[in-house]
């Protein structure tokens, strides 16, 4: 599904260089689910970030359902993402602005649907996340893990077929956490959505099929 | 999606209300001075009473002599001579109205003074011109022959003459010393009609300087009414070709320029024109500096402020980016949201301009001149709107859209 060859990312200002991803290459096969762990800067969330195309590496090859997306414009990146990934923030990234029904149709407004399916669909994500009652509230009224069941809403909408966690459950109690990792499973068994999550919590990580090590940017396990 | 991007665009304007008052009020304010300036304008070159028939007329208001050696020039209004013996001749005009610019003359009601702007005119003047007659009639060509001291007054002359009375047809009003019969009361304009305003009317042929006095400047100016417009090219090319052949008569001179002009034409050579240059680009060039300079300054003040709101936004551009917006989905969507921003603005602006030009209505600032919002000057404003939008939308914009997503995201 997603495949990583020597994919490196340096980051430079004047007088600095780092090397945040170091030579990584992995291979991540369709609806497995899998954690990336290791301390904090040691690149993971970049990692992440290059998978979902939200940032460009320096260096390597990336090839997401056997199309080499490394050359993609601007358009083409925007489709792309839109089609096939959907991601979820450790801070949910919810728009204040918008009701929760209007920030999960989100990704609906950037491919050709109606206002009646754009509801529907979006509807029936909140229902899958048990929001079903929250349709019209404001992210600001809802508790931490309703927000990021939100989010999740907001990832699954538009059926993508890889979702991109970042600490998913870093900003919830272990209650909550649990609930929302309870959803990621069933997301990943009964839809066979691949997902990949960067996770500091072992728990976590011990519940998906693989987990990737990090250190200083490159991948000891 | 639009319904989408309006609710967004209404609640960030909610968000932040004195930035939202700071910008509604830079587009609102800049739109209502140039609403009532394109009204004032559009009232100044728009038909309008009693000169209806801008679009058949060529006015000639001014003679400038010219001594090409030693660049003196002379400048004045055309003689009753020029304009009667040369300009009447014409085969092409319909009518031709020759008239004086007004000027004042003292008269005594009661012991109290009152100043009263008097003009003389031809017979045809009041064929050119279409003045609405509350009583009486204009006076015949035959009482121009005849010299008749006969007048035609406004109503506010009558009021102010003869107090609240029903008809003045048939008394008597002097000005300068001189007792006049009135034959007709027509209804008041405005003075920015330099051609046609006037308190009183009179025969040309009572004039007591002489209008028969050879010469080509004077105190007279005319209008050139032609059958059709259609006919207008024809009438100027004989115009023209007439002109060209009057002599100069002055050997102090050795060029003479009087022109046919439009109406606008006319306004722009009495306070840019020179020679042959009418000045109309000049005024246009000018007048457009002045709309540019103006709309200026409250686009930058706009701009500064959309891109501090947009900025502030930044998590949004990155979820947005994230989920599928591409880079040019980003700019439409806050160009739009911008244009809903100042298309509010413009909605104020219209309520602001409709309660600047009702109070200048009624201040009677200048006397007779009611200006008005019609479809010319709401057009203006909302293309105005338009351009505001887009110029201050696309520069943040495009700047917004330029950013990366994780540095977008971070930045929350």
């Amino acid at each position: 599904m997603i495949r990583l060859q020597n994919i490196e990312k340096v980051y430079r200002t004047d007088t600095v260089e780092t090397l945040a991803v170091n030579g990584i290459s992995l291979d991540v096969a369709k609806g497995e689910f899998l954690s990336i762990m290791g301390p904090s800067g040691c690149g993971k969330s970049t990692l992440l970030n290059i998978m979902g195309l939200l940032d460009e590496p320096s260096k390597g090859i990336i090839r997401i359902d056997d199309q080499d997306v490394s050359k993609f414009s601007d358009q083409q990146l925007a489709k792309f993402r839109n089609k096939k990934l959907g991601f979820i923030f450790q801070s949910y990234h919810l728009i204040n602005d918008l009701q929760v029904i209007d920030n999960v149709e989100l990704p609906l407004l950037y491919r050709a649907s109606s206002a009646k399916e754009r509801k529907d669909l979006a509807t029936e994500a909140l229902e899958k996340v048990g929001l079903s009652n929250r349709l019209r509230h404001f992210p600001n009224q809802l508790s931490g893990g309703q927000r990021q069941r939100v989010a999740i809403a907001r990832a699954i909408v538009g059926k993508p077929q890889i979702i991109l966690a970042d600490e998913p459950t870093g900003n919830l109690d272990s209650a909550m956490g649990n609930e929302i990792m309870e959803i990621l499973i069933n997301l990943n068994k009964n839809d066979g959505t691949t997902i990949i999550m960067v996770t500091h919590d072992e728990n976590m990580a011990h519940k998906t099929h693989r987990l990737v090590r990090l250190f200083d940017g490159s991948q000891v396990v | 999606m639009l319904k989408n991007y309006f609710k967004i665009a209404i609640a960030v304007l909610k968000r932040r209300k004195f930035f939202t008052f700071i910008s509604l009020f830079g587009i609102s304010f800049t739109l209502t001075i140039l609403m009532v300036a394109t009204a004032f304008t559009d009232k100044m070159f728009s038909p309008d009473y009693p000169d209806y028939k801008r679009a058949r007329s060529l006015y000639i208001t001014r003679v400038q002599l010219e001594n090409s050696k030693d660049g003196w020039i002379n400048v004045s209004s055309a003689s009753y001579h020029l304009l009667s013996k040369y300009i009447s001749k014409l085969k092409t005009p319909e009518k031709v109205a020759i008239f004086t610019f007004s000027s004042p003359a003292n008269t005594y009601i009661n012991n109290k003074k009152l100043v009263i702007e008097y003009k003389y005119t031809n017979a045809d003047y009041w064929d050119v011109a279409e003045y609405q007659f509350l009583e009486g009639k204009p006076y015949s060509k035959q009482q121009i022959e005849q010299a008749a001291h006969v007048a035609v007054i406004t109503a506010a002359t009558r009021k102010n003459y003869f107090g609240d009375v029903a008809t003045a047809v048939g008394k008597y009003i002097e000005a300068d010393n001189v007792s006049y019969r009135v034959v007709g009361v027509v209804k008041d304009l405005p003075r920015t009609l330099r051609n046609f305003y006037a308190d009183l009317y009179l025969p040309y042929t009572v004039s007591k300087s002489d209008y028969k006095e050879v010469g080509l400047l004077g105190g007279y100016g005319a209008v050139l009414l032609a059958r059709s417009e259609a006919e207008m090219p024809k009438m100027k090319a004989e115009y023209e070709q007439m002109i060209a052949k009057v002599p100069h008569g002055d050997k102090e001179f050795d060029l003479m320029y009087v022109n046919a002009d439009t109406s606008l034409e006319a306004f722009s050579r009495n306070i840019f024109g020179n020679g042959a240059n009418s000045g109309i680009w000049l005024m246009i060039t000018i007048m457009s500096l002045v709309i540019l300079l103006f709309l200026l300054l409250p686009t930058i003040n706009l701009i500064n402020i959309n891109i501090t709101r947009i900025m502030e936004r930044s998590s949004e551009i990155g979820v947005r980016k994230a989920f599928g917006a591409s880079s040019r989905t980003l700019v439409y969507q806050f160009v739009v949201e911008n244009i809903i921003l100042t298309l509010l603005g413009g909605l104020i602006g219209v309520v602001l301009s409709i309660i600047v030009i009702y109070a200048f209505n009624q201040s009677n600032l200048v006397p007779n001149l009611s200006l008005s919002l019609n479809l010319t000057v709401l057009s203006f404003g909302l293309v105005i709107c338009l351009l505001f939008g887009l110029l201050s939308g696309v520069y943040p914009a495009w700047r917004m859209s330029r950013l990366n997503v994780v540095t977008a995201l971070k930045s929350q």
